[in-house]
This record gives C-alpha cells, sequence and structure tokens, in this order.
C-alpha cells in the first residue's frame, strides 16, 4: 500500500533532528587543525564551553608533514607547527578527543571517522571542511561548514540551517570493465556541470550504487560538493551494516531501524538525474574545474567560453591533443577521495611487474595510519615501493599541498585527489584528475592509459 | 557580527564563473590562526598577473557559483577585510554564501544581465531592508531568507541567539538525541 505521506531519506533524518524549525542538532563535530583556531578562541573569549566533546573529535590531518614526523614540535614548517600545536591545546583545554600526529589512528578526518565505526547511518554529521558529504556514503546527512559554524556547533551542538532541497541521481546499467566509482562521479559531475547540485542535498541511486564497496560509495559522495550539492548521501544496505560490524564506534548490536533507513518508493524528490552507467569510461580532467572531464579514450575539447579558454591555456593543453598523449611529471594517490585500503589495493593490482616511468615522481599517501598499517600487512607497500613509489605517512598531503608536499610551477600531475582548481597542488601546477588505477597505469607509462586494456 | 546597513559606493568586477575559494585564499595562508589580516593575500596568484586590477570597493561583482570549493572561511575574511561589504553574483555555493552571512559580508543573488548592468555603472546602493539594488538608471530586488534579513539588519550573534533556545536543546537531548557514538569513550 502507498505510504500516505513518502519521505526521503533527507525528511527522515531532517525531522528525527530538529530541534525547532532552522535548528538542527549535530550527532557528530569532526574537527581538524585548519579551521578550528579562531572558533575555539572565539569560545575562550566568551567563556563557553564545548557543549558536547563527547560528541567531537579531532585530528591533525591537512598540515602534517608525510615524512614520517611523528612528534608535532618536530614538524620544520614553523607556522604548521604552530596550528597542530594549538589544535593539541584547544582540545586539551576543552576537554576533545584528539588523534594527533603520533597517534595510530591519526588521518584524513573523512578517513578516520568510516574507519572508526563513528559514521553511523542516520546521523548528522559537520566538519569545518566541504568534503564532509564523504560520510554520506553511510546514509548519514553530512555538511562542510565554515569556522563560525564551527563555533556555533562547539558551542551548541546546533546548527541554524534551512532544509536543503532534494535530488537524487539514479544510475542505470552496469559500468563497463575498468569504470570505477571515481569515474562514475567525475561522469555526474562532467553532465550536470559543477554547480549542478547547488542548493540541494544528493541521494545517489540505482544498482550501479547498490554494486558499490563502500570506499566507492565514499568517494562518490566525497565529490558531491564537485557538483555543488551541500551534501551526498546512500541509503544504507548489508554493505554499509557488514563494514560497521565490529568497529570501535559502532554498537555491539546493529540498531534494526537502520535496515529500514531509506526513501520510501513514492518520496518526491526536488530534481532528479538519470545518469547512464553503461556509457561511462575511464574518466580524466583536462582543465581546472572538475567538470572539465573527457573520457580517456577522447580528446582535449575546443574550448566553449572564455574560462575553458582560460582553462586551457594555464594547463598548457591544445585543443585535439588525445588524452592518452598527455605526459606526466608526478602522481599522486592519496586524499579523502581515494586513499582507503581498497583504492590503494586496486592502485596496486596495476603495478605487478611494473615500474614507474623515468623522469615521473609518484607518491602514495595513505589516508590513516590505520591504513597505512592494513596496507603494509598485506604487503601493499612493498608492491608500491617495488615499482619505484614513495611510500608515505597518512594526511591530506598533496590533495591541497599545504604541507611540504607540493608540485612545481608547470608540473603535471596525476591526481586521484578531488579538485584540479588553479594552483590547488602548487602554484602553476597542472592536475589532472584520475581514479588510482588510472593513476598507477599513468604513473608507469609516463602517461594516461586506457586502463581497460592494461595487462600486469 | 556589525549591522548590514545601505551599502553604497562604486563597484570592483571580476568577469569570470566557477571562481573557488583556492583562487580567493590561496592554501599557504590557512596556517594562520588569527581571524584578521587576510586581505592583502586575496587572489594572491591572480594579483600576480599582468593586467590584474582589483579596487577596493565596498561591492564587489563576480561571474556565477563565486565562492565553489573548499569551505575555508578565510576566503570571507580575505574578502572583508579588503574592503568588499557586499558581493554581487548571479549565484554562489552554498557553503560560501552561509560563511559569508556569519561575518556580515552581503551575498547578493541577481541575474546575469542585471550584474551586468550594476558592473557597467560602476556604481551601486545596496538595501538590504528593502531588498533592493540601485544604480543609475535601473532597480532590481533581491531575495533574501527572512530570518536572516533580520539577523543581519540587525548584527545579531548566531551563538546568542541558539544559547537562548537552551530549553529546547535540552528537550532534545533529554527525549530524543540519538544514542551514541561516543568519540570520548573510544
Amino acid at each position: 500500500m502507498a505510504k500516505i505521506n513518502p519521505k526521503t531519506l533527507l525528511d527522515k533524518i531532517w525531522e528525527a533532528h530538529e530541534v525547532a524549525p532552522g535548528l538542527i542538532y549535530i550527532d557528530l563535530h569532526l574537527v581538524h587543525e585548519v579551521t578550528t583556531p579562531q572558533a575555539f578562541e572565539e569560545l575562550r573569549l566568551a567563556g563557553r564551553p564545548v557543549r558536547r566533546p563527547d560528541r567531537t573529535l579531532a585530528t591533525a590531518d591537512h598540515n602534517v608533514p608525510t615524512d614520517g614526523t611523528h612528534v608535532v614540535s618536530r614538524i620544520r614548517d614553523e607556522l604548521s607547527r604552530v596550528q597542530v600545536e594549538v589544535l593539541e591545546r584547544n582540545c586539551r583545554d576543552f576537554g576533545v578527543p584528539l588523534y594527533s600526529l603520533g597517534s595510530e589512528h591519526q588521518g584524513i578526518v573523512h578517513v578516520i571517522g568510516p574507519e572508526l565505526g563513528i559514521t553511523q547511518p542516520g546521523m548528522t554529521i559537520v566538519c569545518g571542511d566541504s568534503h564532509t558529504a564523504t560520510h554520506g556514503a553511510f546514509g548519514a546527512l553530512a555538511f562542510g561548514v565554515g569556522t563560525s559554524e564551527v563555533a556555533h556547533v562547539l558551542a551548541t551542538q546546533c546548527l541554524v540551517s534551512n532544509k536543503p532541497r532534494s535530488m537524487r541521481i539514479r544510475y542505470e546499467g552496469k559500468p563497463g570493465f575498468g569504470v570505477t566509482a571515481k569515474d562514475l562521479i567525475l561522469a555526474t559531475i562532467g553532465q550536470m556541470g559543477v554547480a549542478g547540485a547547488t542548493g540541494h542535498v544528493v541521494e545517489y541511486a540505482g544498482p550501479a550504487i547498490e554494486a558499490l564497496s563502500m570506499e566507492g560509495r565514499m568517494t562518490i559522495c566525497n565529490m558531491t560538493i564537485e557538483g555543488g550539492g551541500r551534501a551526498g548521501m546512500i541509503a544504507p544496505d548489508e554493505n554499509t551494516l557488514s563494514w560497521l560490524e565490529g568497529r570501535p564506534g559502532a554498537p555491539d548490536e546493529i540498531p534494526s531501524e537502520w535496515r529500514s533507513l531509506k526513501s520510501d518508493a513514492e518520496a518526491q524528490f526536488d530534481r532528479e538525474l538519470l545518469v547512464d552507467a553503461s556509457a561511462v569510461s575511464p574518466m580524466v580532467t583536462w582543465g581546472t574545474t572538475p567538470g572539465m572531464v573527457v573520457p580517456v579514450t577522447g580528446a582535449v575539447p575546443e574550448p566553449q567560453s572564455e574560462h575553458e579558454e582560460r582553462a586551457l591555456r594555464y594547463m598548457d593543453l591544445a585543443p585535439g591533443t588525445p588524452v592518452q598523449e598527455i605526459a606526466l611529471d608526478r602522481v599522486f594517490i592519496g586524499s579523502c577521495t581515494n586513499s582507503r585500503v581498497g583504492d590503494l589495493r586496486a592502485a596496486a593490482r596495476m603495478l605487478d611487474g611494473h615500474k614507474v616511468a623515468r623522469g615521473v615522481y609518484a607518491m602514495v599517501v595513505p589516508g590513516s595510519q590505520c591504513v597505512k598499517a592494513q596496507a603494509e600487512r598485506e604487503g601493499l607497500d612493498e608492491v608500491f615501493k617495488r615499482a619505484g613509489f614513495d611510500w608515505r605517512s597518512a594526511g591530506c598531503s598533496m590533495c591541497l599541498g599545504m604541507n611540504p608536499d607540493v608540485a612545481a610551477p608547470g608540473e603535471r600531475v596525476a591526481s586521484t585527489s578531488n579538485r584540479n582548481f588553479e594552483g590547488r597542488q602548487g602554484r602553476g601546477a597542472r592536475s589532472h584528475l584520475v581514479s588510482p588505477q588510472m593513476a598507477a597505469a599513468a604513473a608507469v607509462a609516463g602517461r594516461f592509459v586506457d586502463i581497460r586494456e592494461w595487462t600486469t | 557580527m556589525k549591522a548590514v546597513g545601505v551599502i553604497a559606493g562604486k563597484v570592483s568586477v571580476i568577469d569570470r564563473d566557477d571562481i573557488d575559494t583556492d583562487q580567493i585564499i590561496p592554501k599557504q595562508f590557512l596556517k594562520r590562526i588569527e581571524r584578521t589580516g587576510f586581505g592583502e593575500f586575496l587572489f594572491y596568484d591572480w594579483a600576480r598577473e599582468p593586467g590584474w586590477g582589483l579596487a577596493k570597493n565596498p561591492i564587489l561583482v563576480a561571474g556565477r557559483n563565486f565562492g565553489c570549493g573548499s569551505s575555508r572561511e578565510h576566503a570571507v575574511w580575505a574578502l572583508e577585510d579588503y574592503g568588499f561589504e557586499a558581493i554581487l553574483a548571479p549565484s554562489f555555493a552554498d557553503i560560501f554564501r552561509t560563511n559569508c552571512t556569519k561575518v556580515g559580508l552581503l551575498p547578493v543573488a541577481l541575474d546575469e544581465t542585471h550584474c551586468r548592468a550594476v558592473a557597467q555603472a560602476g556604481e551601486a546602493e545596496i538595501d538590504l531592508e528593502n531588498q533592493e539594488v540601485r544604480w543609475p538608471g535601473a532597480t532590481a530586488r533581491f531575495e533574501i531568507d527572512a530570518d536572516l534579513r533580520h539577523r543581519l539588519l540587525n548584527g545579531l550573534d548566531d551563538v546568542a541567539l541558539t544559547l537562548s533556545r537552551e530549553e529546547a536543546i535540552l528537550a532534545y537531548e533529554r527525549e530524543r538525541e540519538r544514542p551514541g557514538p561516543v568519540t570520548t569513550a573510544l
């Protein structure tokens, strides 16, 4: 029987957290060193405590070196060191649990939440970071917020917000061999544009989504913000529940309501978008937004706007150049988009018997110390090192280049991260966003390759 | 937060779409732990390109999807510190728009034709109370959430407002709060 008042997953989570109209309760607040010093200072000046330290968790990720430095006082860059020291002091003063440099649980904030099992279905989660949408892969409503909102959540555990509009992106058909979650989301952003989901919470659905691992789902939700979306989410299923089982933050018994947490069949979305998953190829970005993207079998397009002309100049690419002829200087495997153990396994599988091309510098930055330890238990570090990759320690690293991991001006990078903006990975650096598999194969070939034809 | 009054004066123009917050304030400046002094680093890399010029005016007119990308509020602090009091654009990225409203930098969405007309006119008056942008020879109305408008006009502090609803928050925590996870018990 049809429900009288069918609801979306967003409706259900929103209603369960509405303290009052326009004010929602936050179940988990994740904190890192870059967007919080001014927020803690605001609390200090106003004499306010952190309302719920037990709903708050901090880590150091954006700024930390990945060279194995494991004590904050030894961070060589003074400004970075001070910022992480300030985080340590703030967490101590306000009673917030912290996994700082040196902790076995330190890592990228969007990697450690799911890893610890504290990212759970039906929750509201915020963090002063736009990639907070990652946690939506577990059927949570997860937003990126600014520093003023960080201060607000620290002080009140609530967020002032009107309910965003809802959007469903449904994938039809089965992705072909060699097509990854990263390719699906890059193709989606290419289709709808970088502001295609502005003002909306996106629910991803369809058999291609259901078939993804939790890591693949995190990759999809992570890049929702690159399409302008406020948050991305995927209804929980058996996959979600088995990920959570036995993790330190997860309940001993999985609540039965997690299984039924999904949009009602007749629920209406403010917008719907269909993506033909069977038509998606391995993708490579050519420009300076994630929406400037083509299949690896394609060529750099003719510019359609001043914006695209500028992007081509910055990227030093001529229209018509086949993507597979673009030669690379650097390869970066890492970031909150693609640095989990499944990503590293997939990349390592491409490397058997291969060496990184002469003249290419390639690095792997595991998303967390736990990912690093697990990868080392599986011998993945040896596979990468044998191939000539630099095996690093956990952090955001070259995704945004706040630590010493930056590309030089003019260098061309194949990167598994989420943003190819001008200067993002280093002033004048040219970034191409790809999947971990593509990044690994490109490191070997020294250029982009169609990974569907790759042999190890 | 200071109250937003009528913002009037000359306009500066950056005629580009999808200006991301990495351009507005590059990452190397996010290491600062203060909230002030970001203005001199505004558009740091673009400002080093030949032909760049951005006058310190009260109003900035920019292209679609302004402020996309990173959530860094430092972008808003830099624009405000540089001297801007309002940004006019056909559309804004969500987090950036919210960050603006928390700081009192007024984000005004006007359609592209009107944005271009304001840029052409070189000066404008933005009247939040009456939700109007006026420039020589024309006026356009803009939409803004009523609660937000009230808060901006009166310079009200969000945290203080929410703390005044302590009863409702306590009731929520008592009756409806979701059990766990408890981060202090990991």
